[in-house]
Parts: C-alpha cells; sequence; structure tokens
C-alpha cells in the first residue's frame, strides 16, 4: 500500500515536473529564436563572402574572413583600444565607485537625497548625455571647449578624444558601479569592524584587512559586469567621434563594416571575435571568482 | 494628410487571434509607415532642403491628381543619409520611391540592383539639355540611373583686397600666403583637409589636375601613379606651408568659410554656398569676396564635381508615377527655384540664364566653365570603402610620405576594390 502511495507521488510529481517543463518551453523557445538563433546566423554570414552590394558575389569562404580581420591594422588598432578604455574607466569607476559606496553607506543625515543624486548620470541615456558631452567639448558651443585656449578641438585629436570617451564613461556608470559595491559593504559586519576598532586598527587599516576582503565578492561580480559592458562600448563613442582619429572600438568598426560598410561578411566576423572576447573576459573572471570566494580560499 | 491612408491598414490586425502577432509585429508597422498609402503616393526621400517643400508643391499641383509627392527629408550628414537608405533598400522596403542620392552613391546603389534603369521617354527626358558633366554622374555601367537634380564645383574664393590677383596654381597659393605672412596679414588659405569626404575630394582633384585618375576608367583597378605622387607631394608641402591653418587637419566646408568670414583667411577652397553666407553674413566683406577656377598643379586645375541626382527605387510599386515625379522635381522651374532660393547649382543649362540667376547666382558662368573640366570622384560600387579608407590614409595631410603613402594607398583601395578590406 505504502509502495502504492509512494508511486502514486512520484507520478504526480513527474506530472507536475513535465508540466515545469511545458510552462517553461514557449519561453525557452523565444529565447532560442532570438538570441540563439541570431547568434548562429552571424556565425554562417562570417563563413561567407557577403557584400550586399555585390549580391552575385555570395560564396562559402571559411575563414577567410577571419584572416582578412585578424591581419587587419584597423581592427588590431581598435582592438587596442577598446581594450585600454575598458582598463582605464572599470579601474577609474572602481576606485570613485568605492568612494561613492562608503559615503552613501555611512551617510547618517539625507541618505536617500544622496544615493538618489548620485544615481542620476545612471538615469540619464547615454546617447543623451554623449551629445551633452560632445557639446561641451566643441570649441564655439561649449562650457568645457571654452576654458581651453583658443583653436583648441579636443575631439578631433586622439588621445584628448579617447580621454573625453573614458570621462564620459566613467561619469555615466561609476554611480552603477557604486550600486553594486554598496550591496558588498553590506555584507561586512558591523561587529567585525567594531573588534578591530578595539584592537587598535586605523581606519585605513580596517578597509584594507577587513572591509576589502569581505567585499572581494562583490567587487569581482560589480568588475565582471562593468568590463563586459566597458568592452562593448558603443553609443558613447558614436555619438563623440564615430571612430574618426582612431578611436574606433571593436564594435564601433563592426558598425561601420556591417551598416556603413554593407559588408556582412567582414561585419559578422567582427561580430563573432567580439563575442568571442567577451566570452574570454567572463570566463576568466568566473574563474578568479570561482578560486576566490570566502571559504575557498583557506586564508582566514 | 497621410493618416487619412494609412488608417486602413490598421483594421485587419483588429481580427481576434491575430492580437499577438499584431503586438509582435507592431514595431515595425510603424517603422514602415510608408507601405500602407494610397496608391497615388509617392514617397519621396531627400537631403535637408530648405525650400524642397515649395517644390514638391509645384509638382504635386501640376500632376493634377495623378501623384502626390510626399516628402520625407533624410539626416543632415551624407553618411547619415546613405546608411538609412541602403539600410531600407537592403531590406527591400517598398515604402520609398524617389531617392535623392548623393552623386557618389549611383553605382553601388546600380550594382546592387536597388535603383532602377532609366530608359525610353524618361531618360530622354532626363538628358535632355542636361549638361554633361552632372549627366555622367548618373552613369553606371553605360546605363542611366537617375535624373541629376543639382551639381557642384569648388572654386577658389579670396578677399581681392589682400589678392589683387588670384592665385592659378597651389604654388601660388603658398606662395601668396607666405607674403602675406611677411607682411603680417591674414595669410591662411583654407582648404577641408579633415578626414573625411573633403580631403578624398581634394586629393582627386589634385590627381586629375596632373592628368591622372584614382581608379581606371571600368573602376576596377587602382590607376594612381606618378601624376598621385605629385599630387601628394603638393598637399604634403601645403599643408607645412605658411597657407596652412593650424587646424588645417580638422577643416571641413563650414570651417573653411568661417575663417574666411571671420578675416582669419584670406581665401579658402569652397562650394557655391560661402557666397550667399558671406552674403547674409558680413555683407561689408562681400564686394571684395572674389572667386577664380580652382587652382592646378602646373596648368589649369580641375574643380571637384558634387551634387545630386534622383533615382527610382526597385522595390518602389509605384514607378510609373515615381519616374514623372522625380522629373518634374528636376524640370527648369524645379531647378530654378533650388538655385534661387537655395543656392543649389542647376544641371539644366538653360537654367543658368534663368529669372533671378543673375542676382543669385553672380559666379554662374565660372561654375559652368569649371564645369567643363570637373572632376567626378572614381565610379565604383565600393566608392564608400575607397573613400574611407583614401581618407584615412592621406590624414593628417602634413604626414603625407609621398613614396609610402601611396604604396599604402594602392594596397588599401585594392582591398577596398575587392570589397575583402577592413573599413576603420
Amino acid at each position: 500500500m505504502s509502495k502504492a502511495k509512494a508511486a502514486a507521488v512520484s507520478e504526480g510529481r513527474r506530472a507536475e515536473r513535465r508540466l515545469g517543463w511545458w510552462l517553461c518551453a514557449p519561453a525557452a523557445l523565444v529565447m532560442l529564436l532570438v538570441t540563439g538563433w541570431p547568434i548562429v546566423y552571424s556565425v554562417l554570414l562570417s563563413l561567407q563572402r557577403y557584400d550586399l552590394r555585390f549580391p552575385a558575389d555570395k560564396a562559402w569562404i571559411g575563414l577567410t574572413n577571419y584572416g582578412t580581420v585578424l591581419t587587419s591594422g584597423f581592427w588590431w588598432q581598435a582592438f587596442g583600444v577598446t581594450l585600454l578604455i575598458t582598463v582605464a574607466s572599470v579601474l577609474l569607476e572602481l576606485v570613485l565607485g568605492m568612494a561613492i559606496a562608503v559615503v552613501m553607506y555611512r551617510t547618517i543625515m539625507g541618505r536617500g537625497l544622496i544615493r538618489t543624486v548620485v544615481l542620476i548620470p545612471y538615469g540619464i541615456v547615454t546617447v543623451a548625455a554623449a551629445y551633452g558631452w560632445k557639446y561641451a567639448w566643441t570649441p564655439g558651443t561649449g562650457w568645457l571647449a571654452g576654458m581651453l585656449p583658443d583653436g583648441t578641438a579636443p575631439l578631433t585629436q586622439h588621445w584628448p578624444a579617447i580621454g573625453i570617451i573614458i570621462l564620459a564613461e566613467v561619469w555615466k556608470t561609476t554611480p552603477f558601479m557604486a550600486l553594486l559595491l554598496m550591496a558588498g559593504l553590506a555584507l561586512v559586519p558591523e561587529d567585525a569592524l567594531k573588534a578591530a576598532s578595539m584592537d587598535g586598527a586605523s581606519a585605513w587599516q580596517r578597509f584594507r584587512m577587513i572591509t576589502l576582503p569581505l567585499m572581494k565578492p562583490a567587487i569581482l561580480a560589480a568588475l565582471l559586469f562593468r568590463s563586459l559592458d566597458a568592452f562593448r562600448i558603443f553609443d558613447n563613442i558614436y555619438v563623440l567621434t564615430n571612430g574618426a582619429q582612431n578611436t574606433s572600438s571593436v564594435s564601433v568598426i563592426a558598425y561601420h563594416n556591417l551598416i556603413g560598410g554593407l559588408n556582412l561578411g567582414i561585419g559578422s566576423t567582427m561580430s563573432v571575435l567580439i563575442f568571442i572576447a567577451v566570452a574570454i573576459i567572463a570566463f576568466v573572471f568566473v574563474k578568479v571568482l570561482g578560486t576566490s570566494t570566502p571559504g575557498s580560499g583557506g586564508r582566514r | 494628410m497621410s493618416a487619412r491612408s494609412r488608417r486602413p491598414s490598421r483594421r485587419p490586425w483588429r481580427r481576434p487571434g491575430a492580437a499577438l502577432a499584431a503586438a509582435a509585429l507592431a514595431a515595425g508597422l510603424a517603422t514602415a509607415c510608408g507601405s500602407g498609402e494610397a496608391s497615388d503616393v509617392v514617397n519621396l526621400y531627400n537631403a535637408p532642403q530648405e525650400n524642397m517643400a515649395q517644390i514638391v508643391k509645384r509638382c504635386n499641383d501640376r500632376a493634377k491628381g495623378r501623384y502626390r509627392i510626399a516628402l520625407n527629408t533624410l539626416p543632415r550628414g551624407a553618411d547619415d543619409q546613405r546608411e538609412q537608405l541602403v539600410r531600407r533598400l537592403a531590406a527591400g522596403d517598398s515604402g520609398l520611391d524617389v531617392l535623392g542620392l548623393d552623386v557618389t552613391w549611383t553605382a553601388e546603389l546600380a550594382e546592387a540592383g536597388w535603383i532602377r534603369e532609366w530608359t525610353g521617354g524618361h531618360a530622354a527626358e532626363a538628358r535632355r539639355g542636361t549638361l554633361p558633366a552632372p549627366l555622367d554622374t548618373a552613369v553606371w555601367d553605360g546605363k542611366l540611373y537617375a535624373a541629376p537634380y543639382n551639381t557642384n564645383v569648388q572654386l577658389l574664393w579670396y578677399r581681392s583686397d589682400l589678392l589683387p590677383e588670384p592665385p592659378t596654381t597651389w604654388k601660388q597659393m603658398m606662395d601668396a600666403s607666405a607674403r602675406l605672412a611677411a607682411a603680417g596679414k591674414p595669410a591662411y588659405g583654407e582648404v577641408t583637409g579633415a578626414q573625411y569626404e573633403g580631403v578624398v575630394v581634394w586629393f582627386n582633384s589634385m590627381v586629375a589636375s596632373e592628368g591622372g585618375s584614382i581608379l581606371s576608367k571600368d573602376g576596377k583597378r587602382v590607376d594612381l601613379g606618378p601624376p598621385a605622387q605629385k599630387a601628394l607631394q603638393v598637399m604634403r608641402d601645403y599643408a607645412r606651408s605658411k597657407a596652412a591653418d593650424p587646424s588645417l587637419s580638422n577643416t571641413k566646408e563650414d570651417d573653411a568659410r568661417l575663417a574666411v568670414e571671420s578675416g582669419r583667411a584670406a581665401y579658402e577652397i569652397n562650394w557655391p554656398f560661402v557666397y550667399a553666407s558671406m552674403a547674409s553674413n558680413k555683407p561689408d566683406m562681400l564686394p571684395n569676396f572674389k572667386w577664380a577656377p580652382y587652382p592646378g598643379v602646373n596648368g589649369a586645375g580641375r574643380a571637384p564635381l558634387g551634387g545630386a541626382n534622383f533615382a527610382v527605387s526597385a522595390y518602389s510599386k509605384k514607378p510609373e508615377i515615381s519616374y514623372d515625379a522625380a522629373l518634374c522635381l528636376r524640370d527648369p522651374e524645379s531647378q530654378r527655384i533650388a538655385a534661387v532660393k537655395d543656392g543649389l547649382p542647376p544641371t539644366i543649362e538653360s537654367v543658368y540664364n534663368a529669372e533671378g540667376m543673375a542676382k543669385a547666382y553672380p559666379m554662374r558662368d565660372a561654375i559652368r566653365e569649371a564645369l567643363k573640366t570637373a572632376v567626378a570622384r572614381p565610379k565604383t560600387p565600393t566608392y564608400q570603402n575607397v573613400s574611407t579608407v583614401t581618407a584615412v590614409t592621406l590624414s593628417p595631410p602634413a604626414s603625407i610620405n609621398p613614396p609610402s603613402t601611396l604604396s599604402t594607398l594602392r594596397e588599401q583601395i585594392t582591398d577596398a576594390l575587392d570589397s575583402k578590406g577592413v573599413l576603420p
């Protein structure tokens, strides 16, 4: 009798599980269609000579497009610029975001107001903000350009333009970083900080020896999110320089080849390479994360 | 006006069961607004032009209900215009009928099969009285693909109070600037040296002045050679001479115009729009603001040729009325309005003598003279790529190193022609 009951239960559970699958199926299918297929399709396009202007010349050419892109100076220039912008902006955001997170966390007076104000840049549409920066740095119309010596147009020179792109990126996403880090700060038990304080640890020592190690998972997660985002930077550059003066990121150069050049083959190859690069970044971070979560490090 | 014609197209979606599909397609429907319009509407997509509405209205009145042109204005930048057009054409969008095309896009759109060939009576009408140079910009592979609307040539614009005699060669320009600089007067000669189409236009004219060309006649091979090397040498020398504005490598048409209007520069190489601008911005400088032919390297120069043509989309469902609408939009009276009101040089020869032209176009004889030898940009479906890599290779002009720049250029353009190259 009990056996029969168990069978009935498992039968019921199985039916439930089946229902679960059925309920998930539409969502899974839609996901597959809207994300899976485009990825597969770009891979297929990347293996073809496919220029919309020469419909007659369409042909399968294997990995030739990859050879073309990977031996192109323009691609590596864009790759270098992207890496530079990623590393510089994420590091700056980390430092500034941490400072803001600590301030937001420790504030007693007007906490809600401060947190709201800090989040404003993040709430502004990136393209709108980028236009703001662009006009600010344009001689004649801009208040920032007006502070520079006459005749300087920073957005028309390589290094100043890169600097402005990083600045716009940092200004825009530091609040996001601060928000993620503030969540991490909440992980640090007050007791540990108080105990350290009793033992005579200075504020800096408490931050470095207690807060930072305990926050490590949150910091790494924040870095992962921001690095992936920053590597795919597009809108700021598109508006500020559109890639002039060798300021293209990999996404901008892919866009130029795909949409401007109508070269679906080369453009898709770049998209696939960006996809691979992003996957590598994620893989490295997850590996790092995996080895450094509290408890597995064995340091404490 | 289009609200009336669009409403019926929404009705079929009100069926039960189609709600989901309707929701999913709503975004698509909103962008494809042209597709549901009445069969007499011709959708014109044209670059911003202040008095285009007046030309459209005139044609609609003349059509007497046979067609109604709906004016859609493209973005201001040429690249943005092209991008919108090719993106929609690549998707086979039937919402575009008549397209206002830059003269450099003909080959690309024709080769891709996105614009219709003009034949028979339409072609004869488009050719009638049209100047040969602008007409040739509408031809690809021996076939006519558009009706020329307006043309353009660059001239040398100078201040006669500083330069009593206009220079006729680039060498003379550099010498004149050196003299002006020594006398402590405004000495710069503005050229479009920024990394964009402008520097390509400059290079193309220099090569042509030396009797060469960037591409072979059929557009399939790179030509360049000694004329190109000479052109590069002159561009480099100019960019390093007293004539060069420090911001030469960032100068576009508007910067050049402003530099002369503000009194910083003595002369500029530019399109005729600078005359109307000078007349309205600095009327006191206008009496001394003169024009001369585009300078040459050794002898006479060959001015860059610009302009716009009207083509009919291959995906248009109303080709017959589209051809008629396009022909009306560029007929002599339409061109006269565009010339007098918006400063666009006509492509039909007789319009140069039309009413109002003498006042709006005192330089019209110089334009017509320049059109006889004006040089078009290379004809190739990959012009966008050729132009982009050329602009990058030539920037900044002061860093040009003739032999090595030439070989880089040859390599880059060859790749671009094979659509193998990567765009920066």
